[in-house]
């Protein structure tokens, strides 16, 4: 449910838990990255490691909680939080995936074919 | 969605009628500006990506380049510098809700000190930043490109099989001979170079590098442990890891040290001693974007931080500008938790 954004309720509480939220999950980041499990490392689930997959869904996390609590996306009407969510995460998400597929490749052709980098 | 009529208030009435998504003018237009710059930093990021993709056996390892920490000299520390640059930006977020929710109960003194505050933070972050690009424009190992314009960073075993960097300013040393940087003086007029003089020569880092047999070299090649890999006899046997750059024998080493060109150190827009030469135009678009918006961010607050001081605020009986600048600041914050996570962790 959407609230009137103009009601004068001290949110204090929910700061800081949102702090700690970050604060937990960007530490748990940095201790993974120096440490560098073998046992999330190595292992690969869809073309990418356990690690990285870690990252990136704790990262979307931590941005879930920047703009749900601190842009205060949860104060505001659906249709405002959905025109700015639903097409950014669209539109993200198309240039990852055609970027990311070209770059493999133009890997591959580097790799298989007669140019070569090692010299 | 609201009904069309407007009663009352003229203030939540656009030109031409009622506030569209509940959200007044600025707010919106703060909201579309936001969409925009996201798209921006998101094709930023995703042409690392591709370029990651692109050279991904050559990229280099972020844990290795980001390894420096104020006052503590010639540790290996990777990332915790920019771990706490992140805490400070998230601790400047969350000062920045407190300056707002203070404002949603119209007190103006606390609005003025929690934006003071995350004034502060947001000078320190882009202070680390800057001591961060020192680090990375100095170098720290240097390394020599091949004519190939592969690149070689030098190594040693040490004890158990573990490869420790060398530093080029550890093994080679000056000869006596006649290097001079061209100045309009002295031949500019007909010769350029694009960069300044490295201190080393190339004959004098393979001269050295032939004196030390302990030497070997690291290719920026990242070691698969394939079939092909493990048969692969330039490769030094025993202190090869996966995921690892490989390390050559030192036969392989000398082949490829007779291919040096030039000497490579530290970071530049052409060529870096960290490895792909994209890694470091990379660094500098990307978190040098970042750092703009930032340094943007805390003119803005400067200026709101002023007005609160002044009583604008109190006078419209509306905090509502420091919502606005909340809105930017946190969004900033947001893309460093991205660049954080591409950069500095994947």
């Amino acid at each position: 449910m959407s609230h009137d954004s103009h009601e004068h309720v001290s949110n204090l509480g929910r700061i800081w838990k949102v702090f700690g939220i970050l604060s937990v999950i960007t530490t748990v980041e940095v201790a993974l990255g120096i440490v560098k499990p073998d046992a999330l490392h190595m292992h690969t689930l869809l073309g990418m490691n356990l690690l990285n997959w870690i990252f990136i869904i704790l990262t979307i996390v931590k941005a879930y909680y920047i703009v749900w609590a601190f842009m205060h996306m949860e104060g505001e009407k659906a249709s405002l939080r959905w025109s700015v969510v639903a097409t950014v995460i669209f539109l993200i998400l198309y240039l990852i995936f055609i970027l990311l597929v070209e770059g493999d490749y133009i890997y591959g052709v580097f790799a298989n074919s007669t140019i070569k980098w090692n010299f | 969605m609201d009904a069309t009529v407007t009663h009352g208030s003229e203030t939540k009435v656009w030109g031409g009628g009622n506030e569209p998504m509940g959200a007044s003018y600025g707010k919106l237009m703060m909201w579309f500006f936001i969409v925009s710059d996201a798209l921006t930093f998101s094709g930023f990021l995703a042409a690392y990506g591709f370029s990651r993709f692109k050279f991904i056996e050559t990229w280099p390892l972020p844990d290795e380049v980001f390894t420096h920490f104020p006052f503590l000299h010639g540790q290996n520390l990777p990332m915790y510098y920019v771990a706490l640059m992140t805490f400070i930006l998230i601790f400047s977020s969350v000062t920045m809700v407190l300056a707002v929710d203070a404002g949603h109960q119209m007190k103006q003194r606390k609005v003025a000190f929690y934006m003071l505050l995350t004034i502060i933070g947001g000078l320190i972050f882009v202070g680390s930043q800057a001591w961060e690009w020192k680090n990375f424009i100095k170098g720290e190992y240097g390394a020599v490109e091949t004519k190939g314009g592969s690149l070689l960073q030098f190594v040693k075993e040490g004890p158990d099989h573990k490869i420790e960097r060398v530093k080029l300013e550890d093994f080679v040393v000056q000869l006596p001979e006649e290097r001079q940087e061209l100045t309009r003086s002295r031949g500019m007029w007909f010769m350029k170079e694009q960069e300044t003089l490295p201190t080393y020569s190339v004959a004098e880092v393979q001269a050295a590098f032939k004196a030390h047999p302990e030497l070997l070299v690291r290719t920026e090649r990242i070691y698969q442990g394939t079939k092909e890999d493990v048969a692969n006899t330039k490769l030094q046997a025993g202190v090869n890891k996966v995921k690892h750059k490989e390390v050559l024998t030192r036969e392989a080493s000398l082949e490829m040290v007779g291919n040096a060109h030039m000497v490579v150190e530290g970071a530049n827009l052409w060529r870096n001693e960290y490895g792909s030469k994209l890694f470091a135009d990379f660094f500098f678009f990307i978190t040098g974007f970042h750092g703009f918006h930032v340094f943007s961010g805390v003119i803005i607050n400067i200026i709101i931080f002023l007005n609160v001081l002044l009583g604008t605020y109190e006078k419209r009986r509306s905090y509502e500008m420091v919502e606005k600048v909340g809105l930017y600041w946190h969004f900033v914050d947001l893309v460093w938790v991205f660049v954080f996570t591409f950069f500095y962790l994947v």
